[in-house]
């Protein structure tokens, strides 16, 4: 729409790595971006993540590999030719302009007919429900409008691809889960590829259509949310995404979900125990308990258990049996 | 009633009273002599201050002063904007020693400046000899004994003053905003004039203002490098205190000038908060 921009928003990375002198820090990703996709780059920091994304932006160079739009390479196209939109960390907005002028930026400085430009900021302000405020300085708003002003900002230009660096990171948890579900919204609404940079599993979990787990500048695991969560590949993938036992058995190294244990006082199940063991601590979070059971060989597990369905008045120091399906245990791949 | 007092004086004000009343006494005492001298000597009344109408060598004085020291400003201002421009985006290493230069600068004396510029672009000065010997020119150039000389020697002086405040401002910037910009489609131009200069808008002015106003009490340079030919206020001040012994007409250009520094800050403050200028939170 603007600027003979007829990109379709699918992403190729290929062999793509970054160094820091002798510092790997993006080894040889390959990675497949569909268009109009929420893709979640899911690592702790340090993981790399970061890092690639700032090499699709073009902020970065890249040390080898290559990375394509719609199949032609971008690697040699500067940043502000690339025309993918980009929420900051911090959201970087120009605090000497009113909001209307942040969000007009993009078309300003392609030049663009003023009347084009006053009808797509204020198409940009309903998108993210801001209207009133458009004539408001950045210092002037809370951060979770300042976080919608730098949303509508990426996008007025109709960018193919949305790159989103931690954009929730300043938001507090309650306003978090607020935004992830307007963000979630936006993305059906505008159906602009998202690539989302983000170290919390929570965030990733509820907005992704596939999520990237990254470990020491290399993918770990990809796949949609429940399938990283049901089968997830490493021990890093399933300690990261979501919590995790891990039990040693005769064919090597298992995941365990803690919600995927049921409890019972010793003797009372009605199937065979898998474990048994001691109730250490007790947990109370509402709507679930946690249960740290010693089991033999210095080992513990977590149990889950939600606090409504929870039959036995359990207490620390008791001794229980541990049951679960064997459908629940998830084998891992490199022990 | 000392009760009510406490209330609303800060105890702080007790720790920093000695100091204030040294300031008061050893600073404010003296500019107050000073406005006094100008309304009464040699005899009470506004016949001083009259001068500025009728004399035509003091308004030549006053308009030389204030032409040279804009020039001055904005030439130091522009140097010190591209010199603090480089330093901010030098490599960290690199960037010490440029600043180490920069200070060095403020430990040599203004009198062993101006007399190297001297030496350097005189008429047997190094420059013109070199330039004769190349051929190509056939005559001296007159760079100094005037009011080139002049401003090369202010400017000279006066371009590391202009870069701490700039160096200072363009330190705090966030540079994700900046290449916000480039994300979003404009070119380094584009990004320098619609997003680096506004935002460093405060620090032009603090670097502004600096210059201006160290720059309205020269003496020495105007003095040598003027030849001369160039008086300015300050010099105008001291051969009226010292030689003609007129100490009205000195008190009453130096209380001009401080009320010309005062009005400045006013006006600056009807734009703009001062208090961001001079570092202050901008919130």
């Amino acid at each position: 729409m603007v600027g003979g921009n007829n990109a379709q928003g699918s992403l190729q990375l290929k062999k793509l790595q970054k160094k820091f002198g002798s510092f790997v820090a993006v080894d040889d990703v390959d990675l497949e971006i569909q268009q109009g996709e929420f893709l979640t780059l899911l690592g702790p920091s340090g993981s790399g993540k970061t890092t690639l994304l700032m090499m699709i932006a073009g902020f970065l160079d890249i040390t080898s590999g290559d990375i394509e739009l719609d199949g032609l390479s971008i690697a040699n196209v500067p940043a502000e030719k690339r025309n993918f939109g980009m929420v900051f960390q911090g959201y970087a907005l120009f605090p000497h302009m009113t909001v209307r002028e942040n969000i007009s930026y993009a078309l300003d400085v392609r030049k663009r007919p003023k009347a084009e430009i006053s009808a797509r900021v204020d198409e940009m302000l309903d998108l993210v429900q801001l209207h009133e405020f458009g004539e408001r300085k950045p210092g002037q708003l809370s951060g979770g409008q300042q976080q919608r002003v730098a949303l509508a900002r990426a996008l007025c230009f109709a960018p193919p691809v949305l790159l989103l660096d931690e954009p929730l990171g300043a938001l507090d948890k309650k306003l978090r889960v607020e935004v992830q579900e307007q963000l979630k919204d936006i993305h059906r609404r505008v159906g602009t590829t998202f690539v989302y940079v983000t170290h919390d599993q929570e965030e990733a979990l509820s907005m992704s259509d596939r999520i990237v787990i990254m470990q020491d500048g290399a993918i770990e695991q990809v796949g949609t949310p429940q399938e990283l969560y049901e089968k997830p590949e490493t021990k890093f993938a399933a300690s990261f995404l979501g919590k995790s036992n891990f039990l040693n058995l005769k064919d090597g190294l298992h995941a365990l979900r803690p919600e995927k244990i049921d409890i019972h006082p010793a003797g009372q199940g009605d199937v065979t125990a898998r474990a048994t063991g001691t109730i250490r601590s007790i947990t109370y979070f509402g709507s679930v308990q946690k249960f740290m059971v010693s089991v033999e060989g210095d080992e513990e597990l977590e149990v889950d258990v939600d606090s409504w369905r929870n039959r036995y008045p359990l207490k620390e120091g008791q001794a229980v049996d541990l049951t679960w399906e064997d459908r629940a245990t998830v084998k891992l791949r490199n022990g | 009633m000392i009760d009510s007092l406490r209330k609303h004086v800060s105890p702080g004000w007790v720790l920093v009273a000695p100091f204030l009343m040294l300031v008061v006494v050893l600073y404010l005492g003296p500019i107050l002599n000073i406005l006094w001298l100008s309304l009464t000597d040699p005899e009470p009344g506004l016949q001083n201050y009259q001068k500025l109408y009728t004399n035509d060598t003091l308004l030549r004085i006053i308009w030389t002063t204030f032409r040279i020291c804009l020039i001055t400003t904005i030439i130091s201002v522009a140097f010190g904007y591209s010199i603090a421009y480089a330093m901010v985006h030098a490599h960290k290493k690199r960037q010490k020693l440029m600043l180490t230069l920069l200070l060095v600068s403020f430990w040599i004396s203004i009198l062993v400046r101006t007399f190297s510029w001297l030496m350097l672009l005189g008429h047997n000065g190094l420059l013109n000899n070199a330039l004769e010997t190349l051929n190509i020119i056939s005559e001296p150039v007159a760079f100094v004994r005037n009011e080139l000389g002049v401003l090369i020697g202010m400017v000279h002086y006066m371009v590391p003053y202009a870069v701490l405040p700039l160096l200072v401002n363009m330190q705090t910037l966030d540079t994700r905003v900046m290449s916000a910009s480039r994300n979003l489609g404009a070119t380094g131009s584009q990004t320098f004039f619609r997003i680096y200069l506004p935002l460093t808008k405060p620090g032009i002015v603090a670097a502004c203002l600096l210059v201006f106003i160290l720059s309205l009490g020269f003496y020495v340079t105007p003095a040598i490098l003027g030849g001369g030919k160039v008086l300015m206020v300050a010099e105008y001040i001291s051969v009226q205190l010292l030689v003609t012994l007129k100490w009205g007409t000195a008190a009453m250009l130096a209380a001009l000038m401080l009320f010309g520094v005062l009005a400045l800050l006013y006006i600056m403050s009807k734009f703009m908060k001062l208090s961001t200028v001079f570092g202050g939170s901008t919130s």
